[in-house]
């Protein structure tokens, strides 16, 4: 059977080490090997943005990636905005999108989230057509996206809020 | 009642489990010692199958298991029928369904040969460059009208790719031809798209050889007739299979198709080996073994007065149902059923032959056939208007039904195999809105002439439609009061987004006076209820949410009898309010409903006889037939006249789909439909070439709409209720989605009017219209470096 290789990364503040293929992709590995599986694969080939991570805090498609390129680095998955479903810990993203309704069957939701964190932390008070323009990088087949620009709008007021 | 739930704009109870993750999917399920499974799939559309060679992979180390037809023995199989054909008199049809995996030939490319269970997806994906297939390559049937000459068959053995072929008809189209002051003809095209759900397809299916139970978790929207097909073809009781259909990313029909050949094969695969096994399709499999749907060429003409009163209309169709048909009939009747849309028209005669070609399986997709008939109609009114120096609004305000003509009979037989009967609709005053919203008379008459005058391409376009949803045959709910006062939902259907944990457990809500987040609903699981059909034809709210609402009054009705006597007050003394029953104007003499629920299940003592223990009762709810929906859409829109690119400066949706249950969820079901239309009508078209080969079977070449390409929409409701349910609800799931191509045909044209641009099909794509207003261009004699001309005045 295939070599196996050690790989050991730092996942929503948690290191795991894992003897992987050199050909696992990371979203097989996070979801599969770590059961992290709130990040969603989509097409496989780096078109939707649902496997979208961070690493080192930038935003990543995980299905175009290797689980051993991740090494030493540190990833933050759609597990990792909160510590779990309590409505009383939600990321405030993730409120925003809650509150605006900015998901439907939420299969493309953690990855636009993910893809939304880092945009917001660079664009605290972005426009109407710089939240497209960040958002086309993912696909959604369920809403139209005009609530999921609603949503990232109303983040970005809370956001402020909170600072 | 002191709060109301219903019709407020709640906030999901789903999401905080999907925002964060936690929601579970199927290709999130872990068993252990769980096996996977990839299938090898056809590259040729259409070829003999010589021989299989699948010695290599079975060696293959990681490799548990190999089947190809031959392997499965018995269990090979057609798909059953899941539609049967319409009750229409003279209807030809050939029953022909997917097969499990293909013998002796393959009929459209992406069909299964073969399928290796393996330790993991890698190492089983490994195994399938083992397998060597011997094909004999046949000439593939792509085109629609080259399938009806039958120079090549895709089903020998039928002696023809005819399919199907219906007539139907109201009134007399001919005489009504002969009265005519006009009478336009043209032929239609309407090609294929695909669903392209988020999340593809994908089971587990665990066979416990002990407790002799199958488990199996599916993307499936209808999860009950699954597993009741299951049991008979896997020779098990009903009560052995569980389906759950756990959170589903997106379905928008395909995922309704039963049985597909890898639901049937995945658990009993698992029986074979008494292991667990998973297979999860993936983005290229989807575009050729998920079904697909449109695909009709339209032969159309009608026949009007000079003040644009039709008189009749008459249609001849080619349907594309793919290589098999197991939904039969649904697709092209619902085109043939909703021609006619809103308008009151006396004579209609419509033909259709269904045709089997080497391409995937067509079976409904959020629309379901309803596109096309729009498509035609409004096409045809356009292209009336036009003739007839009309306005294309004015054309069809005078067609439209009266609202004293309801229910309006439309004789012809829909996709419940009864005749369409529109039981309630008000259509003038939601043309008007639309008008209103998009300032139709000063855009027409002062803006757009403006802009031209500026040498900018904009089009303005309003088109209207109705929807026939929330078919039966029936659906079922339980409703259950539990000790801690919460309320349980269960219903037999599956949801794939539309928010049913939040709209059914607003409808127990008003009946119950609890908190919406205290009604916990379950869908999509046959061991909590087992009765019921699926979510198909925008009828989730409708039939299930009318059966919960059934359930819920018994459960009321219940509270009020043991409290009335509790409290020693009259039942209708009495009201339900945050979660206690209590006597109206004294508040201190109540009882919180956890409380009486204990009591209703008591441990000693008696339960009076004649009653039932707990708060729980179960109810159904059949309709008579399905409520029809309707609405219009309006857009302007400007094209680059270099790009050909759009820009869609504004877009309007009034809706009528009865009483509203969740105005955010209806918002976000039609602003996603419509997203879908714009994907359908300009971006997505799957391109065969004549070899039946996909040719852009990838995210990277068919295009999806993104959040730049779709604009925010200006949504207005108007509210007729359905009289067939209790709750006045029609179904809303599609709307969006249905008149689009229309809308686009005609506000693209409305740019082009100068040049007599016409446009007969749909998809475009930037090139096709250039090529169309190329064409036009020469036909009028513009040169292509011709600036616009001056508006027509009629838009
Ligand atoms: S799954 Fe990675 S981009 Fe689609
Ligand atoms: S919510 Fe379903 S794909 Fe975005």
């Amino acid at each position: 059977m295939a070599q196996r290789t050690t790989v050991t990364v730092t996942v929503n503040g948690q290191e795991y080490t894992r003897e992987v293929e050199p050909r696992l992709l990371l979203s097989d590995f996070l979801r599969h090997e770590l059961g992290l599986t709130g990040t969603h694969v989509g097409c496989e080939h780096g078109v939707c943005g649902a496997c979208t991570v961070l690493l080192d805090g930038q935003a990543v498609r995980s299905c175009l990636m290797f689980a051993v390129q991740a090494q030493g680095h540190r990833i933050t998955t759609v597990e990792g905005l909160a510590p779990g479903p309590d409505p009383e810990q939600l990321h405030p993203l993730q409120r925003a999108f809650w509150e605006a309704h900015g998901l439907q069957c939420g299969f493309c939701t953690p990855g636009i989230l993910m893809s939304m964190v880092p945009f917001l932390e660079e664009n605290p008070d972005p426009s109407e057509e710089a939240i497209r323009e960040a958002l086309s990088g993912n696909l959604c087949r369920c809403t139209g996206y005009q609530k999921i620009v609603e949503a990232v709008k109303l983040a970005a007021t809370m956001g402020t809020r909170e600072r | 009642m002191t709060t109301r739930y219903f019709g407020q704009p709640v906030k999901r109870n789903e999401d905080p489990r999907l925002l964060t993750g936690r929601a579970l999917f199927v290709d999130d399920v872990d068993l252990p010692g769980m096996l996977h499974v990839a299938f090898l799939r056809s590259d040729l559309a259409h070829a003999r199958i010589r021989s299989i060679d699948v010695s290599r992979a079975r060696q293959r180390p990681g490799v548990v298991a190999v089947y190809t037809a031959e392997d499965l023995g018995d269990f090979w199989r057609h798909g059953p029928l899941l539609v049967p054909p319409p009750p229409v008199e003279g209807i030809v049809f050939h029953q022909r369904t997917q097969v499990t995996l293909a013998k002796d030939k393959v009929r459209h490319a992406g069909e299964a040969v073969a399928l290796v269970v393996a330790e993991s997806r890698y190492l089983a994906e490994d195994a399938l460059e083992d397998i060597f297939v011997d094909y004999e390559p046949l000439p593939a049937v792509v085109h629609l009208e080259e399938a009806a000459q039958d120079r090549v068959l895709v089903h020998e053995e039928l002696g023809t790719n005819v399919s199907a072929h219906v007539v139907q008809r109201k009134g007399d189209y001919e005489s009504a031809r002969a009265q005519a002051d006009v009478v336009i003809r043209r032929r239609f095209v309407y090609d294929r798209g695909t669903a392209a759900a988020m999340e593809n397809r994908g089971i587990v299916a665990h066979w416990d050889p002990k407790a002799e139970t199958l488990t199996v978790w599916d993307t499936t929207q209808a999860p009950i007739p699954i597993r009741n097909g299951l049991a008979a073809m896997l020779g098990l009781s009903e009560h052995q299979v569980r389906v759950i259909a756990p959170f589903i990313g997106g379905g928008f029909g395909p995922k309704i198709m039963m049985f597909y050949p890898e639901e049937m094969l995945l658990p009993w695969v698992s029986m074979q080996l008494g292991r667990p096994v998973k297979w999860i399709e993936d983005r290229e499999e989807n575009f050729y073994a998920t079904t697909q749907e449109r695909g009709q060429i339209h032969d159309a003409e009608i026949a009007l007065t000079r003040d644009g009163r039709v008189l009749g209309v008459r249609d001849v169709f080619l349907h594309d149902q793919g290589a098999y048909a197991p939904y039969g009939l649904t697709v092209p009747i619902n085109s043939q059923c909703t021609l006619l849309g809103p308008y009151d028209v006396p004579a209609y005669y419509s033909e259709f032959t269904a045709l089997f070609t080497n391409k995937p399986i067509v079976t409904p997709y959020r629309g379901a056939g309803r596109q096309h008939g729009v498509f035609v109609m409004e096409r045809l009114l356009d292209i009336a208007a036009r003739e007839l120096g009309m306005d294309p609004a004015e054309i069809r305000r005078r067609n439209f039904i009266p609202p004293e003509k309801f229910p309006y009979n439309n004789e012809i037989i829909y996709q419940d195999f009864a005749p369409l009967v529109y039981d309630s609709g008000n259509y003038e005053p939601a043309l008007q809105r639309a008008l209103e919203l998009i300032d139709y008379r000063r855009f027409v008459e002062e803006e757009q002439p403006r802009l031209r005058a500026q040498g900018r391409r904009v089009g303005i376009g309003v088109v209207c439609y109705i929807e026939g949803t929330g078919i039966g045959p029936y659906e079922g709910a339980r409703v259950t009061v539990e000790s801690t006062g919460k309320v349980s939902v269960a219903t037999g259907i599956g949801t794939q987004g539309q928010g049913h944990f939040t709209s059914f457990a607003q409808v127990v809500a008003e009946q119950l006076g609890v908190d919406v987040a205290d009604v916990h609903v379950v869908t999509g699981d046959t061991d909590m209820f087992h009765w019921g059909t699926g979510t198909f034809a925008s009828r989730g709210a409708v039939v299930a949410g009318n059966a919960i609402h059934a359930a819920a009054v018994r459960v009321r009705q219940k509270i009020l009898r043991m409290a009335s006597e509790k409290l020693e007050a009259a039942e209708e003394d009495l009201e339900l309010v945050d979660g206690v029953v209590r006597v109206k104007g004294v508040p201190e003499r109540s009882i919180p409903l956890g409380q009486l629920a204990v009591e209703a299940n008591p441990l000693r003592g008696a339960v009076k006889p004649g009653t039932e223990p707990g708060l729980e009762a179960s109810d159904f709810f059949g309709p008579e037939r399905g409520a029809t929906a309707s609405g219009v859409h309006a857009m302007i829109v400007e094209v680059d006249p270099e790009t050909f690119l759009l820009t869609i400066r504004k877009y309007v949706v009034v809706h009528d789909c009865g009483t509203v249950i969740n105005p955010l969820i209806l918002d976000g079901q039609i602003q996603g439909g419509v997203a879908q239309g714009i994907g359908n009508a300009f971006y997505e078209q799957l391109h065969f070439d004549e070899n039946g080969t996909l040719l852009n079977a990838s995210f990277m070449d068919y295009l999806i709409p993104t959040a730049t390409d779709v604009p925010p929409i200006v949504g207005d409701h108007v509210v007729t209720p359905s009289p067939l349910n209790p709750l006045g609800i029609k179904g809303a799931g599609e709307a969006g989605a249905i008149p689009v191509g229309a809308l686009f045909a005609q506000a693209l044209e409305n740019a082009f009017s100068d040049l007599g641009l016409e446009i007969r099909e749909i998809p475009l794509s930037p090139n096709r219209l250039y090529e169309l207003v190329r064409e036009a261009q020469e036909a009028s004699g513009h040169g292509a470096s011709d600036g616009p001309g001056p508006g027509t005045g009629s838009p």
